[in-house]
This record gives C-alpha cells, structure tokens and sequence, in this order.
C-alpha cells in the first residue's frame, strides 16, 4: 500500500471540503483498504468518515431513514428495519459474512466496486481501472459478468445485493456536498458503463451520502430476496432478484421488481412489473412477466445459463414474495 | 482539521486485551501488522489479507472484524481482543477452547484464531446460540482441514457448557 495522509474530520464541511480537494472518504474500508493493498485504487489523502454524525436508523412517517455510516449488521438486526423493510434485512443477511456485516457501512456498500478478477489484475486490460486500456473480460473468463447494460468496453456487474432491494423499494438518499444538499432516487447513484466505465456513480466531488429513506407502502412487507449462487452462503449473487407484492382482493395491485448479478447496475424490471399488475398471484403470470427480464440480454462466451436462469429467479423471488402472510 | 502526513508515524493507543497499549504507526499499517509485528501478538493469524479467509478476524468493541481491513489508525480509543485473551491463565484453556480441543475442532490450527474469536462473540451475545447461528458465524471463515463438523460440534458444546455454568450460578 502506498502512503497516504490521514485525515479525521472536525465536522461534516470539513469532510467534504477535503473531499471536494481530492480525499478519498473511507469509513469500514472494507472495499477501499482491500483495493489499495493491491494498488488499483492509491488516494493519496484519505478522510475518516466514521465520526461524523450519519449512523443510526429512524423511521419517520411510513418512511425508514438509515444513517449511511450504519453498519450492515446493525441495520439487518434492527427491529424497525425486520418489521418494515423486511426485504433490507433479508438482502443484507444474504450478504458478505458477520464479521464484515459489522465493519460494512451501507453508504460504501452502495459505492463497492465491482468483483470482476481483472479489475484487480494490474496486468490485465481493464477500462474501468485504466482508462483506454481494454477489457480482459469481454475475450477472458465472464461467467459472473453481466448481460444487461454492458457496453465495448466493460461487462461487470454491480456486486450489492442490498441495492437491489433499494432500486426496488423506490428508496432515495441524500447527499450533502460542496453546493450543499440534493436528494435523488437509489437508482440514479448507478452509471451504465458506456465508454466510460471508470465513472461509476453520479455524485460530484466532494459529495457525501448522508442518509437513504426508503418510502414504506402496503408492498413492503410483503417482499423476498432471493440471491443464487455457486454456494450456499457467504459468495455473491450469480443471479438475485428482490421481489415485493401488494395483492388486494386476490389480484395483485402493486409489484416492485428488480434483480442484481446480471446487470451492470442494480436493475429494475419496469416491463415485468406492468405486466403484472392487475393478474392474479400465480405461477403461469409469474412466468409470462419473467420472460420480459431477460429482454435485450447481450450474453458472454461463460454466462449464457444467466439468460435462463434470471427468469427462473425471477418467477421464484414472486412466488416467494406471494408466501408472504 | 487533525492531517496525518503520510511521511510520519503517527501515536495511536487503544486497549488491548485488558491493558493500555501505545504504538507509532505509519497511517497504512493494517491492525493486523500491528498486532503482529510491532505488538508481537502472533496468535492472529493472516492469511489472504483480502477480508475472505476469516484468519485474521479480531473483536472491536465486542464485535468480530476483519484486522486485516482495519488500519490501525482506526481502532484509537477502541477496545481490541484477540485470541491471546481467551484462556485465562497460560497453563489453562477456555471453556470454548477446550471444547475445540475435546472435539477435534481444528488440525492445523491456522483458522482457529479467527475462528474463537467469532465464537467467542457469538457465545456472549446468544448464549442460545443454535446450530444455525453457529453455521452462519463460520461461513466468514474458510478452513482448509476440519470440513467444519468438528467445529460445530465443540461450538454446540462449549454454548451447552455455558449455558450450564449460568444455570448453576443463577
Ligand atoms: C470477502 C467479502 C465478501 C463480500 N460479499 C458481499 C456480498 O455478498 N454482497 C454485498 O452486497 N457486498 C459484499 N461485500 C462488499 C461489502 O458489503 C462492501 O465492501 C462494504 O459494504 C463497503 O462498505 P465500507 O463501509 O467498508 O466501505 P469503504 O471501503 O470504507 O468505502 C467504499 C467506497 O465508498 C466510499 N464511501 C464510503 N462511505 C461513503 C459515504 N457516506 N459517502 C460517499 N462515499 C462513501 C469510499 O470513498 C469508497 O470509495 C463483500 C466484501 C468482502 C470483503
Ligand atoms: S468487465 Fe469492466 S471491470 Fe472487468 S476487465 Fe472489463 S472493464 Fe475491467
Ligand atoms: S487475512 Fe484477513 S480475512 Fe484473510
Ligand atoms: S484447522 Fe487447518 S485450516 Fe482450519
């Protein structure tokens, strides 16, 4: 690792002044420490966030509001988080392992970075690491890679699992920066990798997640994720789908759908969700909807089973979510 | 604002197993190196210093993490355990230790570490601890002899002796 300055904040402006000046922000570092060790990410300056006053989970209204410097442990044994969001915890749960659950912050979560083994091989082309330079993948080894959203020049998928639930709840964060402070959908911190598949995120310099609000509705307790994968626990997702479900008078009213492990960010399915609205909870609606998830699928050389078995995820996350009492 | 330049080292002290310790560090020494090198604390194991393997796992303020994500700068003020504060005495194994040994929950010994310390928080925080929680606990840990049975089995029952010992007290 190479040498940085460190910096504990006084305040939040402080923080952000730094940041917007070229620090990096780190808070469990669990992303951040691991890429620096192996010199794909070297920040010459790094801020220590976990001071500042963004923990906590509170709900106000319908709504939940989770501080971006809670932990993922924290937020999944949270008796508000079970009773309202079940799907947060569940998504949480499925994820990394206790003792990381316990360092994770959820604000790094959303901002991870991707699993793809040439990312992390500096000798291997890799656009997203450096600029120009290729994409080992596209001709190498993709069977975790994505097939939706993927461009020329980068196919890795986004690797949360709790982002998944968040595009799918609707949820919104906000950020506090330079310019003060704005509040935008989950779904919008994520850039489609275009050509410029270095630019991940949609937050200018400087700007600091604050808080993630996620709108409660009669959905919401009826939802389940569902992550696949090569074992059993502690691996991420070859294919997940969150999946939530307000079914009145036996037909279904509402629907929030979206999947991780096959996009190149977490990906709602708008198209399966229309097409739900209004059929009744069974199994021959669930596939007919699923079938649209797999639209404009650009599969790999390794990772064509993803094409079969995102519907199949899909059709099992709904009859899950349809269990729910 | 307090800047740590990168050329210096810099003071941090937290607690270490019960006692006060002091150290010089350079901003990008993980606790892991601290522990190991400076400090001289070998029973924290590292293994793939990428946070999977679980070798190096450590309690922060009561919680099982990762020492080798952790820089060391970051613990300031911090409570840290590691395995060397399990056994009460040099001569004597903890109860959860001794059931590893009584069961056969390790071979090489190179998890272990990492592997008591998870334990040792779970048992503390759910004394009721099933075989479930157990599992879910040690799916952060990877070992390459025991095939886990083993240490399920010593887990169960040093969770069983405990809460036995509680009983007997109350
Ligand atoms: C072995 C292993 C297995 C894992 N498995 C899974 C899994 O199955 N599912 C899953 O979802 N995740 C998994 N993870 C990823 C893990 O959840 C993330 O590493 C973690 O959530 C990142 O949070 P952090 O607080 O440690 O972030 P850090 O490493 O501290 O930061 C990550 C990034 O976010 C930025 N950042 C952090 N906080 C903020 C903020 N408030 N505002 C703006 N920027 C910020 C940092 O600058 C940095 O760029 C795994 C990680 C490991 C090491
Ligand atoms: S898929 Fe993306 S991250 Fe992986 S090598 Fe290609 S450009 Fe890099
Ligand atoms: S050495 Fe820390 S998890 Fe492997
Ligand atoms: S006992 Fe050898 S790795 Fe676990």
């Amino acid at each position: 690792m190479f040498p940085f300055t460190l910096e504990k904040p006084r305040s939040t402006e402080d923080a952000i002044a730094a940041a917007a000046s070229g620090a990096r922000f780190i808070a469990g570092g669990t992303t951040l420490i691991d890429l620096m060790r192996e010199q794909v990410e070297c920040p010459d300056r790094l801020i220590d966030i976990n001071s500042l006053p963004f923990g906590g989970i509170r709900v106000e209204g319908e709504d939940l509001v989770i501080g971006a410097l809670a932990r993922m442990a924290e937020v999944a044994a949270d008796p508000n988080v079970q009773r309202l969001q079940p799907l947060i915890a569940e998504s949480l749960i499925e994820g990394a392992s206790p003792q990381l659950r316990n360092m994770a912050s959820m604000g790094g979560n959303l901002l991870q970075r991707v699993r793809c083994p040439y990312f992390r091989m500096l000798d291997a082309g890799c656009n997203k690491r450096t600029p120009g330079s290729g994409c080992a993948a596209i001709d190498g080894l993709n069977s975790g890679h994505a097939i939706l959203g993927t461009s020329d020049h980068c196919v890795a998928t986004h690797p949360s699992d709790v982002a998944v639930a968040l595009v799918a709840l609707d949820a919104t964060m906000r950020v506090k920066g330079p310019q003060g402070e704005r509040s935008f959908p989950v779904e919008e911190l994520f850039r489609l990798p275009g050509d410029t598949p270095h630019l991940e995120h949609t937050l200018l310099p400087g700007e600091l997640i604050v808080e993630i609000r996620v709108p409660g509705g009669p959905h919401s307790r009826r939802a389940r994720y569902l992550k696949v994968r090569d074992r059993a626990s502690y691996e991420f997702a070859l294919v997940s789908a969150a999946a939530a479900l307000s079914i009145e008078d036996g037909v279904i009213r509402e629907v929030r759908l979206a999947v991780g492990g096959v996009g190149t960010r977490p990906w709602r399915l708008r198209d399966c969700e229309a097409a739900l609205v209004g059929t009744r909870p069974e199994r021959r609606a669930f596939e007919e909807a699923a079938q649209l998830a797999r639209q404009g699928a650009r599969p790999l050389r390794h990772n064509q089973f993803k094409v079969e078995l995102l519907p199949r995820t899909v059709v099992r996350a709904l009859a899950l979510a349809g269990e729910v009492a | 604002m307090p800047r740590m330049n990168a050329a210096r080292k810099h003071p941090v002290e937290f607690t270490l197993n019960g006692r006060t310790v002091r150290a010089e560090v350079e901003n990008r020494m993980l606790l892991s190196d601290l522990l190991r090198h400076e400090i001289g604390l070998t029973g924290t194991h590292v293994g793939c210093e990428h946070g999977v393997c679980g070798a190096c796992t450590v309690q922060i303020d009561g919680r099982p993490a990762r020492a080798c994500l952790t820089l060391a700068q970051q613990v300031r003020g911090s409570d840290v355990r590691t395995v060397e504060a399990l056994a009460p005495d040099p001569a004597v194994l903890s109860p959860l230790q001794a059931a590893f040994r009584r069961h056969h929950g390790l071979q090489c010994g190179f998890c272990t570490p990492g592997i008591l310390m998870s334990l040792d928080a779970l048992l503390r925080e759910r004394p009721d601890a099933d075989r479930e929680d157990i599992r879910e606990h040690l799916s952060g840990h990877l070992c390459r002899c025991t095939g886990y049975a083993t240490i399920v089995e010593a887990a169960l029952a040093a969770a069983e002796e405990q809460r036995k010992e509680e009983t007997t007290n109350a």
